[in-house]
């Protein structure tokens, strides 16, 4: 086991950067999720970490040892695939066995090596056959188990779980939480889907157009946001965003005749701001105490939620109730949010305003 | 589709059954005309029916040849066609499968370059090089051996570009798995690539041993000695004049035999070929 550390990290294809200097580090035995939407550079800061990219300035050191230079073999560290690429023509035990024979191991070695990950992973009865003969659940476990039986220092996972459908994803999710609570090796997780990044990651890194916009634990990322982008895409559903300007202390104008109070931040009356409150902070209250008022345009029900939909001039926001409202389309609501729960942002930088 | 029409299904048979007839009836000929004396060949009309002299025709082709023309024994002929359609086979597959396994997996300067080169010649048929081909082989003192049969013939860009389409659709994932478990480029070739490319080789093996066993053009040239004929040009050197100045009987019994082991490939072959149709690997 060993910790990674990112120092000033950068990639660029020819003239165009992709990634633009992440700085990071992942202590030993630590889950660490990195989470963005497609294209921010996530697998690419992966694939660096693999060996699988040439990193073209900065340094990655697993350990000690700095391994920009050194081959994916002589790195020690273990991929999972989306695909999973398994190797088709191999059987569940010599995909697995396959790494170890390269090293060299012995047979015996190699046997208990693959019956011990056969064994955690539940592929025991599995390991006669054919990858095609699999469902994509067995075939994860058999990619992960592939990974395991060669003890690295370093687990990396390429988003192993957008294959599955909703209900293996979250019980796969499971498997590998419990995986790493048995064998507390590092571990970097590459998703798209910020569910897999909250529920996994003892921290996380968000990252958007190649920067690394904030790092920390998934309730620190979720309570306190550092850029707007972090704040929109943590959560679901998503952060609500209101234009606004500065009306004196404590309080922010919105276009509409709304006024939003907050308890953390100093705004010039005046400034343009983008207010941010989370769907579940708004309530419903009466008009006295309210933010805004606003008409409800859509209801969706999903059961132990209701999404309310609430226009407020040319803004919108969604308002998450628990089950047993009788709102109808159309009336009008009056809300307001816990001035601690109102985040602001610039609106040119998206940096939040503290 | 699902209908039942029974005129429908009456004229596709009937369709069907003519094709085989006007297939099937000049091998059938020839099969006749190999167990019958010259005497009954030449008669008018040719009798449809197999005579009696199919051993007595058949083993002298085998063991002595005709009498007029060539006058090799047909089992040589067979042996040099069978070593020139495996040796190109076997060449064309091993040399293909090497050269697109570098053109996919590295890169290297004037790759593509390269790859063009090799994608040009397709247009460009074994005729048409002919000359300066021949010059070369018997420059190189190759006229009336194996290897000036089967070289010229080897190198192939259609096996080489089929390897490589093949080479394409094998994800990239599989290759960077093994680079991640270990495997250098030769591993990866042997362990993965090869075995992957199983049911490809077998249909390319087919094609390319018919392709060998069936050349007349280019062992018309190299070859003047009767030791070193193959079949197809036996077949043609026994043909020496009109009608009656062959031996008909012989020359349709080399022909016989100048079909089987094509036929015996493709039949044993089959199961591969359907196999790599119905399952893909990856």
């Amino acid at each position: 086991m060993a910790k990674v550390t990112f120092r000033n990290v950068r990639k660029s294809y020819g003239s165009l950067e992709v990634i633009h200097g992440v700085d990071a580090e992942v202590a030993d035995g630590e889950f660490i999720v990195i989470v963005g939407p497609s294209g921010c550079g996530k697998s690419t800061l992966l694939r660096m970490v693999a060996g699988l990219e040439v990193i073209t300035s900065g340094e990655i050191a697993i350990g000690d040892t700095v391994v920009n230079r050194l081959e994916p073999k002589d790195r020690d560290i273990a991929m999972v695939f989306q695909n999973y690429a398994l190797y088709p023509h191999m059987s569940v035990y010599d995909n697995m066995a396959y790494g170890l024979r390269i090293r060299g191991k012995s047979k015996s070695e190699i046997d208990a090596a693959v019956q011990r990950a056969a064994g955690i992973l539940e592929l025991a009865p599995l390991l006669a056959r054919k990858p095609r003969e699999l469902s994509g659940g067995q075939r994860q476990r058999v990619a992960m188990g592939r990974a395991i039986v060669r003890e690295p220092k370093v687990f990396l996972f390429d988003e192993p779980l957008s294959n599955l459908d909703a209900k293996l994803r979250v019980q796969m999710r499971f498997e590998i939480q419990k995986l790493h609570r048995k064998l507390g090796t590092t571990s970097l997780y590459v998703t798209h889907d910020q569910v897999e990044a909250m529920t996994l990651a003892h921290r996380m890194i968000v990252m958007n157009a190649g920067r690394a916009e904030q790092v920390g634990s998934p309730m620190e990322v979720y309570e306190n946001p550092a850029t707007r982008f972090v704040a929109g895409f943590i959560g679901s559903p998503s952060m609500n965003f209101l234009a606004g300007k500065g009306a004196g202390a404590g309080k922010v104008a919105l276009g509409h005749g709304g006024i939003v109070r907050f308890a953390e931040g100093q705004v010039e009356t005046g400034r343009e701001v983008v207010v941010g409150i989370r769907p579940e902070h708004l309530e419903v209250v009466d008009p006295a105490n309210a933010f805004f008022a606003g008409t409800v345009e859509l209801i969706e029900q999903l059961g132990a939620d209701t999404l309310i939909h609430v226009a407020h001039g040319a803004d919108a926001a969604v308002v998450r109730r628990p089950h047993g409202d009788s709102l109808e389309t159309g009336a009008e609501l009056h809300v307001a949010a816990d001035p601690s729960r109102v985040y602001l942002f610039d609106p040119q930088s998206g940096a939040r305003i503290r | 589709m699902v209908e039942n029409r029974p005129w429908v299904t009456f004229l596709s048979h009937a369709v069907l059954i003519a094709g085989v007839v006007v297939v099937a009836f000049p091998l059938y000929v020839t099969f006749v005309a190999s167990t019958l004396t010259l005497d009954q060949i030449v008669q008018v009309p040719m009798p449809l029916l197999p005579g009696d002299h199919l051993i007595e025709n058949y083993s002298q082709v085998l063991t002595a040849g005709s009498t007029k023309g060539s006058s090799a024994a047909v089992s040589t002929m067979l042996m040099n066609s069978l070593i020139m359609a495996l040796t190109i086979a076997i060449g064309k597959i091993a040399i293909s499968v090497i050269a697109s396994f570098a053109i996919v997996y590295f890169r290297f300067p004037l790759r593509h370059f390269f790859f063009w080169m090799i994608f040009v010649t397709l247009m460009l048929p074994v005729e048409v090089r002919i000359i300066p081909t021949f010059k070369v082989a018997s420059d190189l003192g190759l006229l009336d051996t194996y290897a000036g049969l089967t070289l010229p013939l080897i190198a192939s860009a259609t096996a080489t570009f089929l390897f490589r389409q093949f080479f394409l659709t094998i994800p990239e994932e599989l290759a960077e798995a093994a680079r991640i478990d270990g495997a250098g480029p030769i591993r990866f070739f042997l362990d993965v690539v090869l075995p992957l490319s199983k049911t490809i080789i077998a249909a390319l093996f087919v094609i390319q041993f018919i392709y060998g066993w069936n050349q007349y053009l280019w062992p018309l040239l190299v070859t003047s000695q009767e030791s070193m004929y193959t079949t197809v040009i036996g077949i043609r050197r026994m043909i020496v004049g009109g009608d009656a100045a062959n031996e008909w009987q012989l020359i349709m019994a080399t022909a016989m035999l100048a079909l089987l082991p094509p036929a015996v490939v493709v039949i044993t072959m089959q199961r591969w070929f359907v196999k790599g149709l119905v399952e893909t690997e990856k």
